[in-house]
């Protein structure tokens, strides 16, 4: 398919990695901030490949890893009720709660539903003026402009019987607490392209200038990733902390203002509990009070309820680079996708998904390129 | 949910004032909302996310990319700093 097939070719990604390996002088610890990027790097085999020139950390942009435990059991109780048909994203429906996930209400009668986008939940709320349709609006500012249209649409449609459970998630702020936090390794960011598509790049000059690190908006294909590599290497080996854009084909520095302007108009900026990590001031969206007739907390009062994280589960840690995937110490044997007990497992952007599915036949803790293992990954 | 791929546009339509438009995955199509590019024709290629088109893609700018990385090999080999180690 045009623009994928191009950016995977392997005589290329060769030159990337030669030139990268040219350049660092030492082994430098970079995060990719987005979860697709994990995923990618992992598959393609890239930090066996550069493994003497980079540590890659893995950040906390998967939005079903990070979506608080108490969302989850909002949505739970929610999507159990008689009355409504719940609608979410594919990957939230395994994401574990305290104490069930809506894949077992569903199994026991509950009626939700899988939604490729939101406005199909505005057009079930339409189809069935005698249910209550909730939309579990979650995500980064990726999926939000989405989120945003399904209210902007069913209010324009007068649906009484729609709302939305929001829990959405900001990038910036999770990675100036990630740069401040103590003990911080991370020497540059990948940023996250597909948020910079919705948002532009503006948004990290001020955290260039406040953290002095290297941040390359970087895409999702192994070239787009390589040459991410190669901007933060190279800004790195001078010395330089600048905003770079490696990613140019899809990210406009304004991002797309169209969606800006709604996003602007119905969420506003709020704290938010980042799962396995904690409250993150100014991290999150939720409605803006002109448009809290939509909210589902509201409508069905669940916004009460408190809970807390089972102990066995470690994504916390992973989330935030302390550890990797293959050093919790269910990895692989009381936690698998099929049977998850953390979020970090739940979903193909998930760190623990990632190793599961392309290292669980690796050694455990050894990062060493492997001429025989996934470094062939780089696909033609 | 965040990872958008590039499809192609082969059809628009108006739905009761949004624009919609039909996107090619490479052989699989999907219903999109153009909302948020109100200037993308048919034969565009688009990034989608949860059923939106959010940005296009810059035919030019992904060609000067490739041709950008073809020098960068090409100017190794010029060099002499290619190593040879990376084909193990
Ligand atoms: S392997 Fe499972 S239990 Fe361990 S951190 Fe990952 S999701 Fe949590």
């Amino acid at each position: 398919m045009k623009y994928l097939t191009e950016f995977r070719d392997p005589e290329l990604a060769r030159w990337l990695l030669d030139a990268i390996a040219a350049t660092a002088s030492r082994r430098w610890t970079l995060m990719e901030v987005c979860g697709g990027q994990t995923h990618a790097i992992i598959r393609h085999g890239l930090d066996q490949l550069l493994a003497d020139q980079v540590e890659f950390i893995h950040g906390p942009g998967c939005p079903v890893c990070v979506t608080p435990l108490e969302t989850i059991d909002r949505a739970l109780a929610i999507a159990a009720r008689p009355e409504v048909i719940f609608c979410s994203f594919g990957d939230m429906l395994r994401v574990p709660g305290s104490d069930t996930d809506l894949f077992t209400v569903k199994a026991r009668g509950g009626d939700v539903r899988v939604v490729y986008s939101p406005l199909d939940a505005v057009g079930l709320a339409e189809a069935h003026p005698d249910r209550q349709v909730v939309f579990f609006a979650v995500g980064f500012e990726t999926t939000a402009p989405a989120n945003a249209l399904a209210a902007v649409t069913a209010r324009r449609r007068r649906l009484a019987n729609f709302s939305m459970l929001v829990s959405h998630v900001l990038v910036p702020p999770a990675m100036s607490a990630v740069a401040t936090a103590p003990g911080n390794r991370v020497e540059a960011f990948l940023a996250a392209g597909h948020v910079c598509t919705v948002m532009g790049t503006e948004q990290y000059e001020p955290l260039v200038a406040a953290h002095r690190m290297p941040i390359v908006v970087t895409g999702f294909e192994p070239l787009d990733l390589l040459d991410g590599v190669r901007h933060a290497v190279a800004q790195l080996e001078a010395g330089r902390a600048e905003l770079a854009n490696a990613y140019r084909r899809a990210v406009q520095p304004a991002g797309n203002p169209a969606a800006r302007a709604i996003l602007a108009e119905v969420f506003t900026v709020c704290d938010r509990a980042w799962r396995g990590i904690g409250t993150i001031p100014d991290s999150g969206w939720r409605l803006a009070d002109a448009w809290r007739d939509f909210d589902a907390e509201i409508r069905f009062d669940v916004g009460g309820l408190t809970v807390a994280e089972s102990a066995a589960c470690r994504s916390g840690a992973v989330l935030q680079g302390l550890i990797r995937p293959p050093d919790c110490a269910a990895f692989g044997t009381t936690c698998t996708p099929r049977r998850p007990l953390g979020a970090t497992m739940v979903s193909a952007e998930g760190a623990c998904a990632a190793y599961f599915q392309y290292r669980r036949l690796a050694t455990a803790g050894s990062a060493a390129p492997d001429s025989a293992g996934p470094a062939a990954g780089v696909e033609a | 949910m965040c990872l958008g791929i590039p499809g192609r546009i082969t059809e628009i339509w108006d739905d009761r004032g949004t624009r919609m438009a039909l996107v090619d995955f490479g052989g699989v199509t999907r219903t999109v909302c153009l909302a948020y590019l109100p200037d993308v024709t048919v034969g565009q290629y688009t990034i989608i996310h949860a059923g939106f088109a959010l940005t296009s893609v810059d035919e030019d700018a992904a060609r000067q990319t490739l041709a950008m990385f073809r020098e960068l090999g090409l100017l190794d080999e010029e060099l002499g700093t290619a190593k040879a180690e990376v084909d193990r």
